[in-house]
């Protein structure tokens, strides 16, 4: 049976009614077409379904929409400002922080949400923080200079 | 996943009640676990009863000018190793919380769904039964020594609901865990604490009952609280886990590593 929803994604205010079954990802995805957030493993182990559930990352496969009820959500459709991108996103761009692409979103969602959590992290730290989101790409290098200068940029 | 009839009560009495009227039905916390075993068909619970709107389970207390530390179930991972109370008073199980998972795991699961499901390579079991903890139910008040039960079981009853664990402030306490680097769970983790009642090692992530406690190891830090006090102290491998990440006796060695690190560094 379905149940009254409402939350607000990327700042829009979404009111509707879902099935307490549906995945987070599935509801951002399917209905709302937000379809930057990607499946990876969808077993809560490689992070690129990860979007910011008031401003904390979390893995949008392994916990149901109705769980983001009355919540602030923000997937990376909702970083850029028009044509500008978020400084997060400039950075990758800029650094090479990804290659194919698949675990970008999850990534620099990740990071962001590290912003005002640690004053200027080091790279260990960095790595620690990412420990929940996988590139088979990258060899993380050059994510972790990206995420860097991301967060001096966002703090700028 | 199976369809399911979900709540979200705004009081304690209407979440239990809701527990007691459906045996079939199951509580969600942070749904790290239980979310992941409902996807894979592992659980199929007809209905579930979601805490998140009981703000009275959530939060850190500190208790009798400083003596303890009540940590209310709902407290997600990273509230706790964030803390400031719980990293002044009890650093080690700060940096436990800290250690679980990955960020967003930390930022959903809780400590009573960790304890609840009693996954035998979960970290907080340890840190439960090593510092002698409470577990402060709806219905009553279990010692860490009768609340684990073996591999995910509980002394919890059907629809018992956790509220709260009161950890009592060690002397000193470390937690080392040999990180099985694909689940992030506990390969082994040893919690050593010197508590009022004396030394006290637990071991999760080793045990074919789960988490246990080594009153060999006990006994010797009694004596002489240091890492040279263990050397000679070998666990049965026979008592121990075997499976793909590492023998029982792989296994074995790694508890003896890492209490005597835990000691080196409480
Ligand atoms: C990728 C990944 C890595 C992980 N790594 C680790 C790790 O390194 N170490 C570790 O210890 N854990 C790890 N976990 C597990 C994580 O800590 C879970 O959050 C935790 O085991 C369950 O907590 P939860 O709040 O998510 O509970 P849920 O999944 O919501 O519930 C789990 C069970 O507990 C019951 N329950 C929940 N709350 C209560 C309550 N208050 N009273 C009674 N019953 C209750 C539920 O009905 C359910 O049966 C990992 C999980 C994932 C997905
Ligand atoms: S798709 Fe969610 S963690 Fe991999
Ligand atoms: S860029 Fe390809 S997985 Fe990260």
């Amino acid at each position: 049976m379905k149940i009254p929803f409402s939350l607000t994604v990327n700042g829009k205010p979404v009111s509707t009614e879902i099935e307490p079954r549906a995945l987070l990802v599935e509801f951002l995805r399917g209905p709302l077409q937000l379809t930057g957030t990607h499946v990876g493993c969808d077993t809560a182990q490689c992070g690129a379904c990860t979007v910011l559930v008031d401003g904390k990352p979390m893995k949008s496969c392994n916990m149901l929409a109705i769980q983001a009820q009355g919540a602030n959500v923000t997937t990376i459709e909702g970083l850029a400002q028009g044509d500008a991108l978020h400084p997060m996103q400039a950075a990758f761009r800029k650094h090479h922080g990804l290659q194919c692409g698949f675990c970008t979103p999850g990534m620099v969602l990740s990071a962001v949400g590290l912003a005002g959590q640690v004053k200027q992290p080091s790279e260990a730290q960095i790595r620690e923080a990412l420990d929940g989101n996988f590139c088979r790409c990258t060899g993380y290098h050059n994510i972790v200079k990206a995420v860097q200068e991301g967060l001096a940029d966002m703090t700028a | 996943m199976q369809p399911f009839a979900y709540s979200e009560p705004t009081t304690l009495a209407k979440a239990t009640g809701a527990a007691a009227a459906n045996a079939d039905s199951r509580y969600l916390a942070g749904g790290q676990s239980l979310i992941a075993a409902m996807k894979l068909g592992l659980s199929a619970p007809a209905e579930l009863v979601d805490l998140a709107r009981l703000p009275e389970l959530r939060g850190i207390k500190v208790e009798g000018n400083g003596a303890a530390l009540t940590v209310g179930a709902m407290t997600p991972h990273a509230e706790v190793a964030a803390s400031m109370e719980v990293g002044a008073r009890i650093a080690a199980l700060a940096a436990l919380a800290g250690g679980i998972g990955d960020r967003q795991v930390r930022n959903r699961g809780t400590l009573g769904g960790s304890l609840a499901n009693d996954d035998p390579a979960a970290d907080y079991p340890a840190a439960v039964l090593g510092l002698a903890a409470t577990v402060n139910t709806n219905k009553r008040q279990i010692a860490a020594d009768d609340f684990f039960k073996g591999l995910f079981e509980t002394a919890l009853a059907p629809g018992e609901l956790i509220m709260s664990v009161t950890f009592p402030v060690p002397k000193k306490a470390a937690y080392r865990k040999f990180r099985n680097p694909a689940s992030r769970f506990a390969l082994v983790g040893v919690f050593v604490a010197q508590t009022a009642q004396g030394p006290r090692v637990a071991v999760t992530g080793a045990g074919s009952r789960g988490v246990f406690r080594v009153k060999s190891m006990e006994q010797a830090l009694a004596r002489d609280w240091s890492a040279k006090a263990l050397e000679s102290i070998l666990v049965p491998a026979s008592e121990l886990q075997s499976d793909l990440h590492a023998s029982a006796e792989y296994r074995a060695h790694l508890v003896g590593v890492l209490a005597q690190r835990a000691v080196a560094e409480a």
